[in-house]
């Protein structure tokens, strides 16, 4: 039987797609940035994150407006608690584009320290992890999230590699490249968070769909 | 041990069969809620337990009852009235006798003779203390209780049910009568009262049954489909039919 409520939750459904694929705008965009040494580039994500923060707030009061006026329960209340915690996320993700970009306005002026080789991986392991993570929510696909979950493990050693690199080979032998090597190691922590909230987007997809709390808890996922 | 089990619990109206097989554990002090559609039995079941059925000609019942392990159905109990005072009943419109608030409230005491004479006005003082009414109608305990409102009748009803000291204490929809500010302080009284007694409520108010209870049985054309704990049938049912009743996609 079609509910009024149904028609709301499409909404709520269409506002969390949009930020979703604002979010992944922004990463992109961000590492395109990096990898061309584009300032202009950087600094329209940086311009264009206030519209992510305003859909943001869009999305919660719409989350709180249908809990208040239907007082959903079950799967519905499940998918509008999800709703609010991806929308939280998919702002942070944006957030870290933002931080990426800063990072590469930093570097912009400065001669290249050394060529891109891990963190464009990096990147490419955080934009996978976003899109599908966005994608098993769409798709209410369990297993899709769990393989995110689980992709996380890769994402931290890419970052530690390109932090020990930074560190040992050339901060520890020259503290001149500092100024260079820091922004670096930064964007390295930046898509490593990016991959930490897609791993959270995908845990409360499981917990959406099969109402299995997997989060702080991934011997659930072998279950 | 629950307080209240039923195995295998049938019941028939003439040839109509309105339980089927109920198979139902509540637990001692905490607070019960039997949900579902119009008709699906939830009325029923709770008449069930203290026999208010057998005053409908042509019910027949089969399967056990266990009050504290006592078989209801089975002649345990030495009589109805002994049942009855065991297991006290609130109905959804209240019902209080065309007597005094006193009189309403020791009547019970009187047909179990239960307490002395000398007794009756701490037992008046503590019901209404109870149900929070003592301060409103301690100076008017003579007066007749047809006059209170209806929020006033409904506690005056609780207070007369838990006078005789029952074990448990039914509740067929409480609050459908009343306002939602009336219903506000009747579900504080229930969690109040649960501390004492063991509250099973039939509701089809979903939202009451989630503010208010425990643990909660759905129930669909007489068979108890799903129960749980409250927080569990309202977040995660595990059946497909309790999820579209409580999400309205039922019917």
């Amino acid at each position: 039987m079609e509910r009024h409520l149904d028609a709301e939750l499409k909404e709520l459904h269409k506002e969390i797609l949009k930020m979703g694929a604002l979010a992944e705008e922004a990463i992109f965009k961000s590492i395109e940035a990096l990898k061309n040494r584009d300032k202009a580039a950087a600094q329209e994500v940086i311009n264009t994150d206030s519209r992510i923060d305003e859909l943001e707030l869009a999305v919660d009061e719409r989350c709180v407006d249908l809990i208040a006026r239907y007082q959903p329960m079950a799967g519905d209340l499940r998918f509008i608690t999800t709703g609010m915690k991806l929308n939280s996320e998919l702002e942070r993700i944006a957030d870290l584009a933002v931080d990426i970009c800063q990072r590469v306005l930093e570097l912009v002026d400065k001669p290249l320290l050394k060529p891109l080789i891990d963190i464009p991986k990096l990147s490419a392991v955080a934009q996978k992890m976003v899109h599908d993570a966005i994608d098993s929510f769409i798709k209410k696909d369990v297993d899709l999230a769990k393989k995110v979950i689980l992709s996380d493990s890769e994402a931290d050693q890419l970052r530690n590699l390109v932090q020990e690199e930074l560190v040992n080979d050339y901060m520890a032998r020259d503290s001149s490249t500092a100024s260079r090597a820091m922004p670096l190691l930064l964007i390295s922590r930046h898509l490593e968070r990016i991959c930490d909230h897609a791993t959270n987007i995908s845990e409360d997809v499981v917990y959406m769909v099969e109402a299995k709390v997997v989060k702080h808890h991934k011997e659930e996922l072998e279950q | 041990m629950s307080k209240i089990a039923t195995k295998n619990l049938n019941l028939w109206y003439g040839e109509f069969q309105a339980l089927i097989n109920v198979n139902l554990a509540v637990q001692e002090k905490r607070i019960t809620a039997i949900i579902g559609p119009s008709g699906c039995g939830k009325s029923t079941l709770l008449r069930v337990f203290n026999r208010m059925n057998d005053l409908i000609e042509g019910v027949r019942v089969t399967g056990e009852v266990m009050i504290d392990n006592q078989n209801v159905l089975g002649g345990d109990f030495s009589s109805l009235v002994q049942l009855r005072k065991k297991v006290g009943m609130v109905f959804q419109r209240p019902n209080p006798f065309p007597l005094s608030v006193y009189e309403n409230i020791i009547f019970g005491l009187k047909v179990h003779h239960l307490a002395k004479k000398n007794d009756f006005d701490a037992i008046v003082q503590h019901s209404l203390e109870s149900v929070l009414l003592w301060d409103d109608l301690k100076d008017r305990l003579n007066s007749n209780a047809l006059g209170l409102s209806l929020e006033q009748k409904q506690r005056l009803c609780i207070a007369r049910a838990i006078a005789v000291a029952p074990d448990i204490v039914l509740m067929d929809e409480p609050c459908s009568a009343l306002d939602p500010q009336a219903t506000a302080k009747i579900e504080e009284l229930m969690r109040e009262l649960k501390n004492d007694y063991t509250i099973i409520i039939v509701t089809h108010n979903m939202q009451q049954a989630a503010r208010v209870s425990e643990d909660t049985g759905f129930m669909l054309l007489g068979e108890l489909i799903e129960f749980a704990k409250t927080e569990e049938i309202f977040t995660k049912p595990k059946d497909k039919r309790t999820e579209d009743y409580i999400t309205g996609r039922y019917g």
